[in-house]
């Protein structure tokens, strides 16, 4: 007998009692290992739990990310949690469900098949048998394992999943409630700073503690261990005016800077890297092809979360609990036990809400702060929040990237050979992954550990994401350059490589259009044979009106860019229109999307929408520059879209009522920024290859032509 | 030296009694008095997340020190209304769902507030100009235009005037 094979997260974690339990009549408490990033995935969540379970929403209370009571599920990253999770927590719930109608069957003498489940309610033949979940849930054992023999509902019976409900979580946020980390005051809470090390090898030489002490103009005290040194205090004024002294009262040795010449993409090209080919060997010649060649750049970018980084800290009684806003709190967990010598099972870590992070951010490091200074004081709760500069300085960033685009092509103008050649740094730099916390690379035992691996291409790729075309093309190859020395720490963002190769091949693609003559639409359509990817570029294509024979050069414009996420989650095709002057203003926008079965399709819009403006500002304004150290520091140096340049948008999803839902999260960023790129060129008759395009770049462009 | 401050916050006077007259506001509100909805975001007067009304006028509280706002009236979001008296604004932000991550609404909704009172009726490019010193990092800004031209609307019928 063949057991039915369990959904990931669910095998990993089996036992169904951390998925569901009936804690009092009328509630059901789910638990989820995703956590809430402004993503609205907790509420998705409690409308699959919902449906599955056959329990009204309000029922419903969620506890997510907490190592002592939830599912392991790693990282709430990479467009997953519904596709993964959400599908395991549906057959967690399914399982449940099972459970229960079995124990009804047997309590009231009758078949399981009779039986059915509404608003909690055993129904037998439809009519309400005088049982419910809660009348049962004494004699149902959920510490048992999950075996995947729970018959999912289908998707005609859902109610719940397929609405657009309202975020559970967005209330407190609008109200002014206490709705994120940075709100939380515990008895006694100390506040804290850290005077960050420079760099991992940089030494404190001296620390004027007393003129600290007089800019902070009421008491603080200092913590000390190694190279780590933080300022403690009741008052958080006073931490924050000692904070601010320490920059020029702590002085250091051993300090390293990133150089402006390292601030650019092509600074990669020269670095010795690890090399591997990925895909069949390029022909020696051209055999009769056509030859394209062209490069494309994206330089460092940052997170940049409105909030900066905040966690707090409790060491008690040999038990150290840590409060976080992390992505991973298993992960966080471990990182944290290795670093303070400390065993796991005597670390509990809990998530709790912060800004939207959009990947690795601070929030692992200034968990990490909290934990190092809560060690050195037992019974007081310590908070770290970094200051703004702290998170634009020391926030791992997405590491910049060169990818050169080279194709051979046939006599009739389509591609079929395809090279895409790439250079960059890291997208795995996460705590648990053999990368260090932040602060543990001050402690005074600190042993670097062995390099991270790349994330591997069967979890979708780093700096490789979406470099293969899905287009239909003989031989594809990727040439992939590590490049392990970094000016900065860098790790993941939204998408890891996926805007950047998809920048290059749309980009490219559109470049192969224009020589071969052709329409950007019907030529991508002519090497496209996925229907679902056809689908949403015609669909795209429809809602913009697009012309093929639009006039280009005339300063206004419009390009459309087309990608598949991963090339195995949700499929976006995007038609930007913008008007180029001095700088690039973006007019409207319209995306088609295919998430396959959306549960909530107003937060699947939300997710893309927001997907297309975090773009746009990384395309058109965005680079952390370096000068005499990073020098992108606040949100004057690190401008992004403001609401007066946000573009109108409208997005449609297709194929809604698939079995299968499908990632959206990141799904729209790299068909956005290839298709400004290819509205920029169609409106100014000149491509910028180079990002951000800024107007330093057009101006210099307008020179080049 | 310790002095003691007086001022209205949310219709409710407050008195707190600080070492430094140079505290910012948005630490007297969050850490004195509790009054945690208006959040932090820089510290430098650039991102809008702590932005108050300070006898009526929309301004950024993280480095506005508290002694110049004694003897005034400061609206924070938490004074506009309730779950279960939302104001027109914090409504029409749920009904669109305006809002990802939501750090940043609490600040918006007051910018939002000071546009409606003194131009009720504003045009998309108004309320965008009016946003300028608000960041949203998640991309939600045109939920929260759109509830906002909402919120206008429901609030000019309320007040009876003729669209």
């Amino acid at each position: 007998m063949n057991a039915p094979v369990l959904p990931g997260p669910l095998a990993d974690n089996p036992r169904l009692d951390r998925w569901v339990t009936f804690p009092a009549p009328g509630k059901v408490a789910v638990g989820t290992g995703r956590v809430e990033l402004g993503q609205g995935v907790l509420t998705a969540m409690a409308q699959i739990a919902a449906d599955e379970l056959g329990v009204a929403m309000e029922c419903i209370t969620i506890r997510s990310g907490d190592t002592e009571f939830t599912p392991n599920e790693g990282y709430t990253a990479g467009s997953q949690s519904i596709q993964f999770g959400g599908v395991a927590m549906r057959q967690a719930c399914a399982d449940v469900r099972g459970l229960f109608i079995e124990q009804a069957a047997k309590v009231l003498g009758c078949a399981a098949n009779e039986l059915g489940i509404r608003d909690g309610v055993i129904l037998r033949n439809g009519a309400p048998a005088g049982q419910d979940y809660w009348t049962l849930a004494g004699a149902v054992d959920l510490a048992t394992k999950a075996t995947g023999s729970g018959k999912l509902k289908a998707v005609a019976d859902f109610t719940s999943i397929g609405q657009s409900s309202a975020r559970l979580d967005l209330p407190a946020k609008i109200f002014g409630e206490h709705a994120f980390i940075h709100d939380m005051a515990l008895d006694g809470m100390v506040h804290a700073r850290v005077v960050r090390q420079p760099n991992r090898g940089a030494a404190i030489e001296t620390v004027d503690e007393q003129a600290i002490m007089r800019a902070a103009k009421a008491p603080v005290e200092f913590v000390r261990n190694g190279n780590f040194l933080a300022i403690v205090g009741n008052d958080e004024n006073a931490v924050d005016a000692a904070a601010l002294a320490a920059s020029n009262q702590v002085t250091w040795k051993n300090v390293e800077k990133p150089t402006p010449l390292q601030q650019e993409a092509a600074w990669l090209v020269q670095r010795p890297s690890e090399d591997r080919i990925i895909g069949p060997a390029e022909p020696a010649d051209a055999q009769g092809r056509e030859r394209f060649e062209a490069t494309y750049t994206k330089p460092h970018i940052a997170h940049a979360s409105i909030s900066p980084s905040c966690g707090l800290s409790l060491y008690k009684d040999g038990q150290l609990t840590v409060w976080t806003h992390c992505q991973g709190v298993f992960p966080l967990r471990a990182s944290l036990a290795r670093a303070l010598k400390l065993d796991a099972s005597k670390i509990i870590v809990r998530h709790v809400q912060g800004a939207g992070c959009y990947g690795h951010n601070g929030a692992d490091d200034a968990a990490a702060d909290a934990a190092i200074i809560a060690m050195k004081m037992p019974g007081k709760p310590v908070r770290v929040r970094w200051r703004r500069e702290e998170e634009f300085i020391y926030e791992p960033k997405q590491p910049a990237m060169t990818v050169k685009v080279r194709a051979l092509v046939d006599a009739d103008g389509k591609p079929s050979d395809w090279t895409a050649e790439i250079w960059s740094g890291n997208h795995n730099g996460r705590p648990g992954g053999g990368n260090s916390l932040l602060a543990e690379e001050a402690l005074p035992d600190y042993t670097p550990l062995p390099p991270a691996n790349e994330v591997p291409e069967a979890n979708g790729g780093g700096a490789t994401r979406n470099a293969e075309p899905l287009y239909d093309i003989a031989q594809k190859r990727i040439v992939h350059h590590l490049v392990r020395e970094t000016p900065v720490r860098v790790s993941s963002l939204r998408g890891l490589g996926a805007m950047t190769n998809i920048f290059a091949l749309e980009c490219a693609l559109d470049e192969l259009a224009e020589r071969a003559g052709r329409d950007p639409v019907t030529y991508r359509l002519s090497i496209t044979s996925d229907p679902r990817a056809r689908a949403v570029i015609e669909k795209a294509a429809a809602m913009a009106n697009w012309d093929a024979n639009a006039p280009s050069g005339t300063g206004s414009g419009r390009g459309i860019a087309f990608a598949r996420y991963k090339n195995r989650a949700g499929y976006a095709a995007v038609v930007v229109e913008l008007e180029v002057e001095e700088t690039i203003r973006l007019r409207h926008v319209w995306c088609a999307a295919d998430a396959g079965l959306v549960v909530n399709p107003d937060g699947a819009i939300n997710q893309l929408e927001g997907g297309i403006i975090q773009s746009a500002s990384w395309v058109l304004k965005e680079q952390v520059r370096f000068d005499n150290g990073v020098s992108s520091f606040d949100w004057e140096t690190y401008p992004v879209l403001k609401f007066s340049e946000v573009p109108k948008i409208d997005i449609e999803l297709v194929n809604t009522k698939d079995e299968t839902p499908l990632g959206v999260g990141e799904a729209t960023a790299g068909p956005t920024a290839a298709a400004i790129g290819n509205a920029v060129s169609h409106a100014f008759g000149a491509r910028i290859r180079d990002l951000p395009m800024t107007r330093e770049r057009i101006m210099a462009t307008l020179l080049k032509e | 030296m310790t002095q003691e401050f007086e001022f209205t916050v949310d219709g409710r006077p407050v008195s707190v009694v600080l070492d430094n007259e140079e505290t910012p506001l948005l630490n007297v509100l969050r850490n004195n008095l509790g009054v945690m909805g208006t959040r932090f975001g820089c510290g430098l007067d650039q991102c809008g997340c702590c932005m108050v009304l300070i006898d009526g006028a929309p301004e950024k509280s993280c480095s506005k020190p508290v002694w110049s706002v004694a003897g005034k009236t400061v609206t924070t979001v938490e004074g506009l209304g309730t779950a279960e008296r939302p104001y027109p604004l914090q409504q029409a932000f749920i009904d669109e769902q305006a809002g990802q991550c939501g750090y940043c609404l609490a600040g918006i909704l007051i910018s939002a507030k000071a546009l409606l009172d003194r131009n009720p009726q504003p045009t998309r490019s108004e309320i965008a100009q009016a946003l300028d010193g608000n960041i949203c990092r998640c991309g939600a800004h045109n939920r929260i235009m759109r509830a906002i031209e909402k919120a206008a609307a429901q609030m000019r019928a309320n007040a009876g005037v003729r669209q």
